[in-house]
């Protein structure tokens, strides 16, 4: 095993998982785009790097997919969406943000002594790789849970997503990683149309989740 | 193959595919929905086929073993029947304005894309392409749902969309950690992916490694079949979306993604080293069942009560699986057949009482057996049936599963028995004046097919009176096969 390879692997994965931290605790929904971008920057980087080291060119259309399509396309069409719809530009959190980091913290604990006891048998790449993916899509579910606007809710999917993305890269090999991302970048678009089709602002008259609540044909 | 013009397995695939390009472009509502009609017709007679022509060796796409083929079938039936009622029931949609016609064009090409991603992950061989096809199928019945695009409708897909999406993701991480304990085992690539050589080298893959995939799959594809902490979207998507959705959403789709935690619950028993299963599915199921039977007590909305039905009946599923063993997996596959037709036959019913009242509040109609003596005594034969009542296919379930826990786990068996009570109660106090006495509401004649409800209840009945014995063979093969 290359040292500096595995270092490189490391430190963007290691990045990725940082970056995942940094959207917890943004609270304005434009940085909070910004930031998520950074995140689709730092996957490709790390895809990329995987291709190279596996010598599997297919991965290096993953890793354009991730760049171009969540890294520029995504943020500027859910920028756009903000701006026109009026959205509001702070991001309403359920619980404080020093909480959730704490549970934050506590989730990747737990998923990197899990994957790394029960990942014995993998090399050290797919090892750390596993890890940190799992930590990553552990955070994007916990921002899926602590978020009340719909926007927010779906960059906390999509960062969920990269981290399952970094997982399927990591493991060496692994056949249909390219229409996997195709596959998802498809929902994403979806969700990201239906937002703006659908126009949950105007329907519901805030993007805020809670307020869907508020319908509930039988509740009383 | 014997003379046919094409290989049966593929017709099952292509032909809705192919039916749902020429679907999206066809204007008009009458001849798409003949067409619709027709295609699943075509598509139920190739499944049929299969059973003729006995099974073909496992391809490394696609796959028809003992496992899927009725499933297969039952697929392919439930979409013919559900698309004959759609026909009739889209007809009034289209007069009373709640769609027009574009909407009806795409809902036709969805409905295709729905089949052909239900058949598609029933097919697989391969869990890569599986967890793709599971995700085309949610995705067309997300668009589906919303198609009426009112308040409700739209916030139901939402909700549904984003659990949905939770969902996927999680099964695909369970999918890649699957990959990754056969990688070693099996090489890499593609031959780690594909089923048929999973299974058979399941027992030298890493046990914690598999456990961990085991429990991502089991909710990822758990919350596609609604079991209890993971169900939220479903009585939404039910209660909002047009009434032949909520018939395939209750009947096929979410078998199809019990379907896929079967599939590697097999995986998990090939495995000596890996953990049981078992006491994870039969918590999951009785917490689902007990959780859905206290819910049906207060519900008011006709298609939200039935929509609980089926969260309750998963929950005996999925608990059936649970206990295994070779009689409790009879019951549980016999179950998943038996709900699927009784459920669709429902909501085939309940379209129509609510087209024809206008309403889908319970309180608001009343005596219906009086004033559609057809449609009432078809609904509460229906409700019988799902509510477990003798002489119907439920109740023969039903039986088998209590009896077979109770001589094994006699609290559990008590819990199980609780929780189908309190089911019971539920469905009679909520219905007895929904079915009976004084009629309120419009007495409009209906203009309904009965013929999908009458059909599916007759074979439950069937079911229930006499299973034939290749049937009854069939179901002892897969239930050893399950473990």
């Amino acid at each position: 095993m290359d040292r500096i390879a595995f270092d490189i692997a490391h430190l963007l994965a290691g990045g990725l998982l940082l970056v995942s931290f940094m959207m917890i605790y943004q609270d304005r929904m434009f940085a909070l785009l910004r930031v998520f971008a950074l995140h689709a920057v730092v996957l490709s980087l790390s895809v990329a790097w995987q291709a190279y080291q596996q010598g599997a060119a297919h991965l290096y259309v993953t890793a354009a997919i991730a760049l171009i399509f969540k890294g520029i396309v995504i943020p500027t069409a859910l920028r756009r969406i903000v701006q026109t719809l009026g959205i509001h530009r702070e991001v309403e959190t359920v619980v404080g943000v020093g909480l959730t980091m704490l549970a934050g913290i506590g989730l990747s604990a737990l998923s990197i002594v899990l994957m790394l006891r029960v990942t014995g048998m993998a090399d050290v790449f797919t090892r750390e790789d596993l890890a940190f993916a799992l930590s990553v899509v552990l955070l994007g579910l916990l921002m899926m849970v602590t978020r009340r606007n719909a926007v927010s809710q779906v960059v906390g999917f999509m960062s969920l997503e990269n981290g399952l993305i970094l997982a399927a890269a990591g493991a060496k090999g692994m056949p249909l990683v390219v229409e996997i991302s195709v596959a998802f970048s498809v929902l994403i678009a979806f969700i990201v149309i239906g937002v703006f089709l659908f126009r949950i602002r105007e329907r519901f008259d805030s993007v805020d989740v809670s307020a869907l609540d508020e319908f509930r044909g039988d509740r009383q | 193959m014997t003379g046919l013009p094409a290989d049966p397995i593929e017709m099952i695939v292509a032909l809705p595919a192919l039916a749902a390009a020429v679907l999206a472009v066809m204007p008009g509502y009458r001849w798409p929905a003949r067409l619709n009609v027709l295609a699943s017709l075509a598509t139920f007679v190739a499944a049929l086929s299969l059973l003729l022509t006995g099974l073909p060796a496992p391809g490394p796409y696609l796959l028809v073993d003992e496992l899927n083929i009725v499933f297969i079938v039952l697929n392919t039936f439930v979409g013919f029947t559900a698309a004959t009622f759609s026909a009739s029931y889209i007809g009034h949609e289209l007069a009373t304005g709640r769609l027009t016609p574009a909407y009806l064009r795409f809902y036709h090409a969805m409905y295709q894309m729905m089949m052909f991603g239900m058949n598609l992950a029933l097919l697989s061989n391969n869990i890569g392409l599986m967890w793709v096809a599971v995700e085309l199928a949610t995705l067309s019945t997300v668009l589906m749902v919303g198609i009426y695009r009112s308040h409700e409708a739209l916030e139901a897909a939402w909700k549904y969309f984003i659990l949905g999406s939770v969902g996927i993701a999680l099964a695909l991480f369970g999918t890649i950690l699957v990959y990754l304990a056969a990688q070693p085992v099996l090489g890499e690539g593609e031959a780690a992916m594909i089923w048929t050589n999973l299974l058979a080298k399941a027992g030298s893959f890493d046990a914690s490694l598999l456990n961990l995939a085991f429990v991502f799959l089991l909710l990822g594809y758990g919350t596609k079949v609604g079991l209890a902490p993971l169900h939220a979207w479903l009585p939404d998507a039910h209660a909002e979306g047009p009434t032949p959705i909520s018939a395939v959403l209750s009947g096929l789709l979410l078998n199809v993604a019990l379907y896929a935690v079967l599939r590697f619950k097999m995986l998990m028993s090939a495995n000596a080293g890996a953990i049981d299963p078992g006491p994870l599915m039969i918590v999951m199921g009785l917490v689902s069942l007990i959780f859905a039977a206290l819910m049906l007590y207060r519900r008011r909305d006709i298609k939200r009560l039935f929509a609980y039905s089926s969260i309750e009946h998963m929950g005996i599923i999925v608990f059936a699986f649970g206990i295994g063993g070779p009689l409790a997996n009879f019951a549980g596959l016999l179950h998943m057949v038996m709900h699927s037709l009784t459920k669709s036959a429902i909501f085939f019913a309940v379209g129509h009482v609510a087209q024809i009242k206008g309403t889908q509040d319970i309180a608001a109609i009343r005596g219906l057996t009086q004033s559609h003596p057809v449609l009432g005594w078809g609904l509460a034969a229906g409700v019988l049936a799902i509510a477990g009542m003798p002489p119907f296919g439920v109740f023969m379930s039903e039986f088998l599963l209590i009896s077979s826990t109770f001589a094994r786990h006699p609290v559990l068996a008590l819990l199980l028995v609780a929780g189908l009570l309190l089911a019971f109660g539920a469905l009679s106090l909520r219905l007895t004046g929904f079915l009976f006495g004084e009629p309120v509401g419009s007495g409009e004649p209906a203009e309904a097919s009965y013929l999908p409800i009458f059909a599916h209840l007759g074979l439950v009945l069937m079911a229930g009176v006499y299973l034939p014995g290749p049937m009854v063979a069939w179901f002892q093969a897969v239930a050893r096969l399950l473990g």
